[in-house]
Parts: C-alpha cells; sequence; structure tokens
C-alpha cells in the first residue's frame, strides 16, 4: 500500500524582479530611508513576478515522477521550495521522510581538498551522516572508478574524474526522497548510463523521487507520471507517455497561437540542433568549443537585404552575447543558417537562443529557440562563488623565471 | 507577505502513519525567534564538517600555515609595545609591554579575523545554500568555531610568552574560558547581523575593515580600560570586546582590577546582540537563498 509522502497544497513563490543587481547596496537603502523614512522600508512598489503559482500535488510512496518545462517555467523553484531551499510565498507542503536534494554536481566541493575528504564533505553537506559514509566509502570510490587518485586533491583531477566522483557521492544518498535537477545531464555517456542504472535501482528499492530533466527520454526512461509545468502552472500532470508526447509537440512546433499569426508569414525559425560536434543529444553541448550550430529557416516569399540576428540568453536572461548580419538574400525554400563557433565558454546550465529576422519593413520573425541549449560541462572556475564569473574558461598555468 | 496557517487536521494523521519517519512542514516565512535548536542538533555533524573544512583549507592554502598564526599576534606585539609602550609610554597596569600587548591582541585577533569571516560565510558559500538545505545558522557558528583553532595556537604561545617574563598564572586563570565564550557570542551576535547583510547588500564588505579598525581604537588593546573616566566606564563596557580583554588580561595574569562595571555592561550587551541577531539572521534566512 502506497501512502502520501509529499502533499503540497496552493504553493505559490513571488519574486522582486530585479532585487538581485538594482538595489543591492545597503548604501541606496540608506539613503532611501533617510529621503523617506516610512516607504524605504515597506517598500512594496517593487516589481513582483510569480515563479510559481498555485501549484498542488500528491506524490505516492516509491513513485518516481518527472517534471518538465521550459526555462524559467517555475520547475526548479518547485524543487527548491519542495526541498526547503526557498521558502514559499504563499501555500504549504508536507513532507514525510528524510530529504536529499541533488541540484548541482559536486556541492561543495573544494578544490584543494583531496578526494578522499570531498567525498566525506560533500556527502556530509548532501545528507549523510559521518559514519554512514565511512560504511559506503569503498563502494562510492569504485562506483568512481578513482581508487589511485582519492588522495589527490581533487584540483589535479580531469573534468571527467571529478564528475564520477561527486556523482558517485550523490548516487549513494539514500534518503526516502530524492529530489534530482538536471545533474544527470553532466560526464560521458557511459558513466551516465552507470548513474541511469544507479537511479533505477534506487528507484526499484521504493524511494521516492522527483526528477527534473530537459531530456526527455530520460524522463521516459524513469518515471511513472510526469508534471508539465508551463507559467509557474501545471499546464499537465499524468502518465509520462501522454505529458511528454503533448509537451513535445508543443515545443517542436512552436504554440497554437503563434502559429496562426505566423499564416502567411515571409519567413519563420522553425528548427535548431548543434551540427557539429555530432553527439547523440543534438541540443547539448560537451564541450567549450568549437562547435557549429544550424536554424532551419522556413522562407515562404523571396526576401532581399535581410538582417539576422542572433542573441544568447542564460537561464536568468542574462544576454550572453549576441550578433547581426546584414543584407542576407533569401530564397523560398528551408535554408540552413550555420554558425560556427572556434569556442563557446559557457558555463554549465541551460541557455536560450534567440533568433530574429528583419527586412525593410521591420521584423519578420522572432523565435526563442526550443528546446534550450543545455551545456554540459564542468565549472572550471574558482572554488569561491562570489568569484564566478560568465566564461567558463579551462586554464592552466605554468611559471617560469628568468634569471638576472 | 500572505501567510496559510497550518491545518491542524492533518499533521496528526499523517504522524501516525508514519511514525519513526521525519515529518517536515513547508511554509512562508514568519518572524519570532523560532530556532529549531533540536534541527541544528540533527544537523551538527555537518556543522563538524564545516569547521573541519575551513582550517583544513585555510592550512593547507598558506605556505607558512601555522607559523603565520604565531608571527601575527608576535609582530603586532613588537608593534604596540615599540609605538604605544616605549615612545607613547601609555600606562600598562604594571605589565611588561610586551605581556600587557600579547595578552590583549590574541583575544583582540580572534574577534577580528573571526567576525570577517563570519561575516563573509554566507555569500562564500552562495551556490551551497542554493543548491541543498541545511539549517543556514550553521555556517556563521561554524566560521567563529573554526577561529578558535588559530586562538588556541596563539593561546599556547601566549601562556610560554608570559612565564618567560616570571609571570605565573594564578587562580583567576580559571575565569578565562568564561571571557572565552564572550568572546565567541560577541563574534557570533554582530556577526550574525553583518553575515545576514552583507547576503542581501553588496557593500556591506566595505565597511568591514572600517567597522574593526574603529573597534580595536575603542577596546582597552592599546592601553588599559583604567584610562578611562570612572563614571564612564559603565559607557565603554557596552563595548563587549571592552570587558572580553580587560578580563582576559586579569585572569591570565592577575594584574589589574577585576573588571566589574565594565564586564556588566559587556555581558548584557552581548546578550542583546546574539538575541537580536538571531532573531535577524532567521528572519533574512528565507530570503537569503533568493538574493545571494
Amino acid at each position: 500500500m502506497s501512502a502520501t509522502v509529499i502533499h503540497a497544497a496552493g504553493l505559490s513563490k513571488r519574486y522582486v524582479r530585479g532585487a538581485t543587481n538594482s538595489s543591492g547596496l545597503l548604501r541606496d537603502k540608506l539613503t532611501r530611508a533617510l529621503r523617506a523614512p516610512l516607504k524605504a522600508w515597506s517598500g512594496n512598489k517593487q516589481e513582483t513576478f510569480w515563479a510559481l503559482k498555485d501549484v498542488s500535488l500528491q506524490v505516492q510512496e516509491g513513485e518516481v515522477l518527472g517534471l518538465i518545462g521550459r526555462n524559467g517555467s517555475g520547475k526548479t523553484t518547485l524543487l527548491k521550495i519542495l526541498s526547503r531551499i526557498t521558502r514559499p510565498s504563499s501555500g504549504w507542503a508536507e513532507i514525510h521522510g528524510r530529504v536529499g536534494s541533488l541540484l548541482e554536481v559536486g556541492t561543495g566541493f573544494h578544490p584543494e581538498l583531496t578526494g578522499r575528504e570531498n567525498a566525506y564533505l560533500s556527502g556530509a553537506i548532501l545528507g549523510m551522516g559521518k559514519r554512514e559514509i565511512t560504511r559506503k566509502f569503498d563502494e562510492i570510490v569504485s562506483f568512481a572508478e578513482l581508487e589511485k587518485f582519492i588522495d589527490t586533491p581533487v584540483k589535479h583531477y580531469s573534468s571527467g574524474m571529478y564528475v564520477r566522483l561527486a556523482f558517485a557521492v550523490a548516487a549513494h544518498l539514500e534518503p526516502e526522497i530524492l529530489l534530482v535537477d538536471e545533474v544527470l545531464a553532466v560526464g560521458d555517456i557511459k558513466f551516465q548510463k552507470k548513474c541511469l542504472g544507479k537511479m533505477g535501482d534506487v528507484a526499484r528499492g521504493g524511494r521516492t523521487i522527483i526528477l527534473v530533466s530537459h531530456q526527455l527520454n530520460q524522463i521516459r526512461r524513469l518515471c511513472h507520471r510526469t508534471i508539465w509545468v508551463d507559467g509557474g502552472v501545471l499546464r499537465q500532470t499524468g502518465a509520462t507517455a501522454e505529458v511528454v508526447h503533448s509537451y513535445e509537440s508543443a515545443m517542436s512546433s512552436r504554440s497554437e497561437e503563434s502559429r496562426t499569426a505566423q499564416q502567411g508569414v515571409k519567413a519563420r525559425f522553425v528548427s535548431w540542433q548543434i551540427a557539429e560536434p555530432v553527439g547523440n543529444q543534438p541540443h547539448r553541448l560537451d564541450s567549450v568549443g568549437p562547435a557549429e550550430v544550424s536554424f532551419q529557416l522556413e522562407v515562404n516569399s523571396p526576401i532581399g537585404r535581410a538582417h539576422q540576428g542572433i542573441a544568447l540568453f542564460d537561464m536568468e536572461r542574462r544576454l550572453m552575447w549576441a550578433y547581426s548580419n546584414d543584407d542576407l538574400t533569401l530564397e523560398v525554400g528551408v535554408h540552413d543558417l550555420r554558425y560556427k563557433f572556434p569556442f563557446l565558454p559557457l558555463c554549465p546550465g541551460s541557455y536560450t537562443w534567440q533568433m530574429s529576422l528583419w527586412d525593410e519593413t521591420g521584423n519578420v520573425d522572432m523565435w526563442e529557440a526550443l528546446p534550450e541549449l543545455q551545456v554540459a560541462i564542468p565549472n572550471y572556475q574558482h572554488a569561491r562563488d562570489e568569484w564566478n564569473g560568465f566564461l567558463n574558461l579551462p586554464s592552466t598555468l605554468s611559471v617560469s623565471s628568468r634569471k638576472g | 507577505m500572505s501567510s496559510v496557517t497550518s491545518n491542524p487536521a492533518i499533521t496528526p494523521r499523517v504522524s501516525q502513519q508514519h511514525t519513526s519517519i521525519p515529518t517536515v512542514r513547508i511554509e512562508p516565512m514568519r518572524g519570532g525567534l523560532n530556532l529549531r535548536l533540536g534541527e541544528l542538533w540533527r544537523y551538527r555533524e555537518l556543522l563538524y564538517f564545516f569547521v573541519w573544512r575551513d582550517v583544513k583549507v585555510r592550512y593547507k592554502q598558506t605556505a607558512i600555515g601555522v607559523l603565520w598564526v604565531i608571527l601575527q599576534p608576535l609582530l603586532s606585539m613588537l608593534v604596540f609595545t615599540l609605538f604605544f609602550g616605549r615612545l607613547a609610554k601609555l600606562p600598562s597596569q604594571g605589565l611588561p609591554y610586551p605581556v600587557f600587548y600579547f595578552a590583549a591582541l590574541v583575544p583582540w585577533l580572534y574577534f577580528s579575523m573571526a567576525l570577517v569571516s563570519v561575516t563573509n560565510i554566507m555569500v562564500e558559500n552562495q551556490r551551497v545554500i542554493t543548491k541543498v538545505y541545511f539549517p543556514r545558522l550553521i555556517l556563521p557558528v561554524s566560521a567563529a568555531i573554526s577561529g578558535l583553532v588559530d586562538f588556541a595556537i596563539g593561546f599556547v604561545v601566549l601562556i610560554i610568552f608570559t612565564m618567560s617574563y616570571g609571570i605565573r598564572p594564578g587562580p583567576t586563570v580559571l575565569l578565562l574560558p568564561l571571557f572565552l565564550v564572550l568572546a565567541f557570542l560577541t563574534v557570533l551576535g554582530i556577526g550574525l547581523w553583518l553575515s545576514a547583510l552583507n547576503a542581501l547588500y553588496r557593500d556591506v564588505r566595505y565597511l568591514i575593515p572600517f567597522i574593526v579598525q574603529f573597534w580595536m581604537l575603542a577596546s582597552p588593546v592599546a592601553y588599559p580600560s583604567s584610562m578611562v573616566p570612572e563614571r564612564y566606564r559603565w559607557l565603554y563596557g557596552l563595548n563587549p570586546m571592552a570587558g572580553v580583554i580587560d578580563g582576559f588580561r586579569w585572569a591570565l595574569t592577575g594584574h589589574g582590577q577585576a573588571p566589574s562595571t565594565v564586564l556588566i555592561a559587556s555581558t548584557a550587551m552581548v546578550a542583546v546582540a546574539v538575541l537580536g541577531g538571531l532573531a535577524f539572521f532567521n528572519r533574512m534566512e528565507g530570503s537569503i537563498a533568493d538574493r545571494v
């Protein structure tokens, strides 16, 4: 008999727009407080938005639930509320059982520490006790295939080794409820399969799992039931095959309303994929480049002197890069626009391409490319988070000295 | 902020179903001083790991490691002895200048360095904070504790140093842990405010050097608190570090007078700072993961 282990009702989360960058100074806050003592601290004038609106759900013991939806749809927010990282603005949830959350691979890793030390540290942060880690330690090391390097500082690890160790620790977490966000997207394919296998074992072991993923085949393989989150609300809940199917059709052919709006347009973008290197995942990048990305543009009537714009945004809608190519002549037919990048040093995460086409009369098409671009590589950056920037540049240092 | 009150009909039913399994209720932020001490206790191993990481990384990163921990108070002591002692000829409660300054610098350096690391700890751990849940209070507490390792090393040197001047600690030395606890609580009380503010406002970190510098001048590090006129002594004691440093010197050497007025004012102030700090930190805890 299965019992309800997660019960959520009316969960909503409101964020203040731009809270992270515009009002980040105490000086400003104090200045405002001096000018208008009452307004500054009650300050309700800020623009807010609902990342999650009135979400209710129940999860049964032993169930593997998938969460799908586009970037910014609220699925990560939902996961963060359920794992208690952030609090809801309203609504409530009750969780029965120990919760483990895997929102990132290598949470709490420190480059100066050895593999052994990091396994303990990361294990403790993820919720394991010292004795539990000691008991599972050999298993973790052999799962990660790192027997020889376990006492080497992880800063000397290759990215593959780093990910393997991080995942091995996470895979040995044994909470009653496991919340996983996209972490399976990292690492080489062989190791990913191993992890999926381990996750499958965990699921069969009666544990409850909520899995957020952009990789729909993963969702199909693992989840009994799937929820599609769209614009902060639950758009569809049901059997995985059904929900994934309707999500896919909505995503691949662009939404219904925009299709009717597209009737009789001169041209529109229809799809995109990573053309080079050819991997098994057309929307996933496993390196910092080189890479070639191609976009399919359907042209219905000839366009001369067109401008074609391309922009790349990250999950928080920050512009990473943009460019515009002018004076294109496009005949009727489907065109392949291929962008070649000698390097694409992006931090791990998901990104959105924005493609646009303009002619002399104005905008012809503007497309937020779907699915999103997934970047699945290690973060080659400073151990301190405040020193993490936009670029993910692998670097090596050599020191040479000259005499005299 | 809207808040949904708990539904009493649900909790008992479910807790009967799963007797041994913990039940967590997730709700919007509420004010108040609910510290969830039971939960803190359950996470004590994580606290240990944070302290352990801090200490380990610190000693791995600095090439001279332990040596630096000893050199820092020693060098400061030399400078103080030269300028405040030999040149300015400030009184030193009948103690040799080097002992007088060293005995103050060891607790002072613990305070100033621990305060800085407590202030920065939330920002330095923002990635962990946004990816995993644990009682956030663990982080500032761990930073205040890990500073004690440096303190312990400095303290051993201090004891040897004091004895080498022929000053044997008397029975008053038994009260020394009391002053250390007071210093720890001061770090925590002030640090909780600063670390939450630092996570919410980016410019707080630039204030810290000024705060620390100002604070040292307002503490009896370079001069004895007996220089402060008697009737202002209680006001002076509102700086908790005044009570700590006075008490520390007195407990170790037996010189100077037992801190009374100053200590009472300091203890009261620490209590206020810690309670206020806990309440403030608790209130801000919910928004920190959204802001950092």
